[in-house]
């Protein structure tokens, strides 16, 4: 097994800057891996290996990969979807895996709902758009009267921009262009007065002119609602408009992390910085050093000691095929899992 | 290479997104337009009036074997009479009654348990699914006769029941693959995992989240039972496993073969109730078929419309 | 000047359906240059993958193509049966799909659908196949011992790259691709892009790139068409696309795309949704959400007015020119 010497994590790297206290949610070596073939195979896939990352009240947190990368996963550990094969999540101190009834369940789900990335597959289609909304009231706010509930609903559709609300309501989700969707599915998320969002990939099938309506939306959450944002994520532009964290994981583990800006001016590790070169930007001319790189992330099966990005990387070195780098402090709360990478000057 | 989804611009319809009250709406417009479904719809209203009115049509007793025996059709008797001397014509309208009855029987239950089997299979998947694709499996490969043989052994005496028993422990399997299969690919619907993850209890998922979106496969699957068991329950009343004592479209084939119906000249004892079975099969089956253009609007027939000549 | 190889003009493509005929390509001309990059942009719903398929004679029913002509070296394309398609298929044309997974066979090799496709255009001997199906996966940077996997066993970006190498297997003049890297990572579009670019330099074809992300041609193609509810919104060389777009929609698009670089300006995209082709609006279709509207713009339908080398369909620039009517 990969980690089970690494039992200590540099505490620099999980908490964030300016707080002592305990963040609202903080993941210990969170670790999710699914078995592959029959019962004979011995093929473990890793998508996840353990991720420690905290996110504080208020705060949007990006959490930036390409496929395969475990972003996905991470979500879902966090939406309690699947269980980890190892590590421990605690939501506002309390360790998640301590939760076993149902009114625990209940009650964390009612703290951090998610926001898929398909609006065309989200939402339920033989019931109107307000169907979703209600159920959760129904579930996570027992205490609400039936007209207490329709207020509330119209309260989120507004909230959201879906207005007038009456009317929305009681469309079905055909009748809805996929931005409106999207919103809808903040809307059922917002419903249940949440402390965390949890945003997969909300914009990714969504037209360009539609994202930027539904980015705001998240920034707006943050100043009205006083709501965290987990925002998922394959844009790393995008992720700069919104977050004031970014994560950055690649191959199931996370490899640099760090407020929004620093990361992308100062970025410490090798694959953030190929991320970032390879994102187009109309308004910047190309970079004249354009190699077609070698390679594409890999599909972590029994993975070996080793940082998984070397066979990718232009300044690996020895070190890199031996350990696996930890995440190391190298600037004000900002940190990299490299060997290679070296820290601000003092 | 097919051509690009049609996605009309703001419409951004996918075949089976509609809510239920506009389903509905639809679905009439949608059979009124299709031809076959007409036609199956209405040789079915037709079966099924003859069934609930049998008396307006033929009054008469038709077991009453009151009439001379074996006689040809006639104005009297339009089809004739039987060996004992019941008329055809009455013993053919009133046993539609327990035809349609055990039709419509044997499509509920099999649709019933073949929704129980195939969406739970689908939805709690793991062992529970193994064990019940398992059992689907093994009912899909007994055969009818055997089974029968056995069944009607242990329950001599009830013809009738142990035609719907029979053909509803024979019946379900397939549907439950079918459903099993269609469950399988709606599972991985984010709706379903957001249902998950708010909460809901799996029962509520499935009766309330996932069965809807199945509806066109459930109608689908009981139009088709509806048609295996009209031909089935004929000739397992043929071969003589029905009850004597009731009459059907199948038992009066049984008789009319026993008594060499078409030899002693009266082959309208024998084909009348084999048109029957036929005409009540083609109904069913027309539905069947019209039912799947309706819900998928890729199987129909492309019908091209040139408004006008121009450009 | 040499004669453009693709000269699209007037084309209408119509979805018949039992409620009305609807117009998804309205009047489009383009003209292609040999050699040439031209990009189509647009978002859902705008055409552009209509109008991929009608210059492609790909279309099949209910979509048909209801006027206007496609000239592709001298031949209108339009006009010609089906044998003399497939002849030119593939040999002077070919086509790049959106998703190999797709568009290739999972049950066959990759040398076995390079066959297929060799020898369903052409006439030759096994030998001459087998070599020019190593020939062209080295073109595309793909190793040749891959000739023998199925497609399930290549990564994303290699089955993008063998789709690209099946289209180059008779070097044909113009190649039509659709979307080729959405289903990739950046990293890989990146790294596809510079290499249809690459291959474009050296064996000289045209490309007619079809896209729903501007910033990813912005340094590849020459020009660039930007398309919007079934009509060519701009037309012009990208450079000056991207310097100075004139339509409000190209102007609305650029803005919509969040920097990596520079300070952090709110974005504000363009609300609303594209019009419903089955019931398009009076006047221009986009004014509904044209923060430049005035008042004519909602009864009269702009026509596509030249303005320097770009050609823009908006009713602000009528007056810059004669404009040339619809």
């Amino acid at each position: 097994m990969t980690a089970e010497t690494r039992s200590l994590i540099d505490p620099q790297a999980t908490a964030t800057a300016a707080d002592a206290a305990e963040p609202l949610l903080r993941t210990v070596d969170l670790t999710r891996h699914f078995h592959l073939g029959g019962i004979l195979s011995k093929q473990t896939l890793h998508a996840v290996d353990d991720v420690s990352v905290s996110i504080a009240e208020r705060e949007i947190v990006a959490l930036v990969g390409e496929s395969g990368s475990g972003k996905s996963t991470v979500a879902r550990l966090l939406a309690m979807a699947y269980k980890p094969t190892r590590g421990e999540i605690y939501y506002r101190g309390r360790s998640v895996h301590s939760f076993h009834s149902r009114k625990d369940l209940l009650w964390y789900r009612g703290q951090v709902p998610m926001v898929f990335q398909d609006p065309y597959s989200s939402i339920n289609p033989v019931f109107r758009v307000s169907h979703g909304v209600m159920r959760n009231l129904q579930l996570h706010r027992p205490n609400l009267g039936a007209a207490q509930r329709r207020e509330e609903a119209a309260r989120v559709f507004d909230v959201v921009g879906l207005t007038p609300s009456t009317d929305m309501l009681r469309k079905f989700p055909y009748e809805m262009s996929g931005g409106q969707r999207q919103r809808v599915g903040f809307a059922q998320a917002l419903a249940v007065q949440p402390r965390l969002i949890l945003a997969d990939e909300p914009v990714s099938m969504l037209d360009v002119s539609i994202r930027a309506g539904i980015l705001n939306l998240m920034v707006d959450l943050r100043e009205r609602e006083s709501v965290s944002i987990l925002y998922i994520t394959h844009d790393i532009a995008s992720a700069r408009y919104v977050a004031d964290r970014i994560i950055v994981m690649y191959a199931g583990h996370v490899v640099e992390t760090g407020p929004a800006d620093v990361v992308l001016a100062r970025s410490k590790h090798p694959y953030t910085q190929l991320l970032l070169s390879a994102v187009p930007d109309p308004r910047e001319p190309i970079s004249v050093s354009a190699s077609p790189t070698i390679g594409e992330p890999p599909r972590v099966v029994n993975p070996t000691e080793g940082c998984r990005f070397r066979w990718r990387c232009p300044v690996a070195v020895e070190e890199c095929s031996r350990v696996t780098p930890r995440l190391r402090t190298l600037g004000p709360a900002h940190s990299a899992a490299c060997h290679v990478a070296t820290a601000d000057p003092a | 290479m097919a051509s690009p989804q049609v996605f009309l611009p703001g419409a951004e319809t996918q075949a089976a997104d509609q809510g239920y009250r506009d389903a509905v709406g639809r679905l009439s417009r949608a059979v009124l337009r299709n031809r076959k479904a007409t036609i199956g719809l209405l040789l079915l209203a037709i079966i099924v009036l003859v069934a609930a009115f049998p008396g307006l049509i033929a009054p008469g007793d038709p077991q009453a074997a009151i009439y001379e025996q074996q006689l040809g059709p006639s104005w009297s008797h339009l089809l004739g009479t039987t060996q004992v001397g019941q008329d055809v014509f009455t013993q053919l309208i009133w046993g539609t009654r327990l035809t349609l009855i055990i039709t419509v029987s044997v499509g509920a239950l099999c649709t019933l348990i073949s929704v129980l089997v195939g969406v739970t299979a689908a939805y709690v998947g793991g062992v529970v699914d193994g064990s019940l694709s398992l059992l689907t499996d093994i009912f899909l490969i007994i055969p009818t006769l055997p089974l029968l043989i056995v069944l009607s052994t242990y329950l001599e005496g009830s013809g009738t029941v142990a035609i719907i028993a029979v053909l509803v422990v024979t019946g379900w399997a397939f549907g439950a693959r079918q459903l099993r299969a269609q469950g399988l690919s709606l599972r991985t619907r984010d709706f379903l995992e957001a249902a998950r993850v708010r909460g809901e209890r799996r029962p509520y998922i499935i009766l309330v989240e996932i069965l809807p979106n199945m509806l066109s496969l459930v109608v689908a699957s009981f139009l088709g039972s509806a048609v295996y068991t009209v031909a089935t329950a004929a000739g397992l009343q043929f071969l003589g496993l029905g009850s004597s004592n009731e009459i059907t479209w199948g038992t009066m084939l049984h008789f009319a073969q026993q008594n060499g119906a078409i030899e002693s000249g009266n082959a309208f004892w024998a084909l009348a109730p084999g048109a029957a079975v036929a005409l009540l099969g083609t109904a069913f089956a027309l539905l069947n078929y019209a039912f799947d253009e309706i819900a998928n609007p890729a199987l129909r027939s492309v019908r091209r419309q040139r408004a006008k000549s121009d450009s | 000047m040499p004669s453009p190889i693709l000269e699209v003009r007037d084309l209408c493509v119509d979805y018949v359906t039992n409620s009305g005929d609807v117009r998804a390509v309205d009047h489009v001309d383009l003209t292609v240059e040999a050699g040439e990059f031209l990009a189509i942009v647009g978002e859902s719903g705008c055409g552009k993958s209509t109008l991929l398929f009608a210059i492609a004679q790909l279309l099949s029913p209910p979509a048909e193509i209801s006027g206007g002509s496609v000239i592709f070296k001298g031949n209108d394309m339009v006009q010609l049966s089906p044998s003399e398609l497939r002849h030119m298929r593939w040999r002077d044309y070919s086509v790049v799909m959106q998703s190999a997974m797709n568009a290739l066979n999972p049950m066959k090799s990759i040398e076995a659908q390079f066959k297929d496709a060799m020898a369903a255009h052409g006439n030759m001997s096994a030998e001459a196949m087998r070599n020019r199906s190593a020939e062209v996966l080295k073109l595309v940077g793909v190793d040749a011992v891959h000739l023998r996997s199925y497609p399930h066993q290549l990564s994303g970006g290699m089955r993008q790259r063998a789709m690209i190498a099946m289209a180059l297997l008779f070097t044909p003049d113009l190649v039509i691709m659709d979307e080729p890297t959405s289903a990739l990572d950046v990293v890989a579009q990146r790294s596809l892009m510079i290499q249809i670019k690459e291959l474009q330099d050296r064996l000289g074809f045209a490309v007619i790139f079809v896209t729903h992300d501007m910033s990813l041609v912005s340094h590849y193609s020459a020009r660039l068409a930007v398309m919007y509810g079934g009509q060519i919104a701009e037309a012009a060389r990208t450079a000056s696309l991207f310097e100075k777009p004139l339509h409000p929609y190209s102007v609305g698009l650029l803005d919509a795309f969040p920097s990596i670089h520079g300070p952090r300006r709110v974005l504000t995209g363009i609300p609303g949704s594209p019009p419903d082709l089955a019931r398009p609006p009076a006047g221009c279709r986009f004014q509904p959400r044209c923060p430049q509207a005035m008042p004519e713009c909602a009864v009269r339908q702009p026509g596509l007015y030249s303005v320097g080398d770009s050609m823009v369909r908006c009713l602000l620039y009528e007056a810059a020119q004669p404009g040339r009517p619809e």
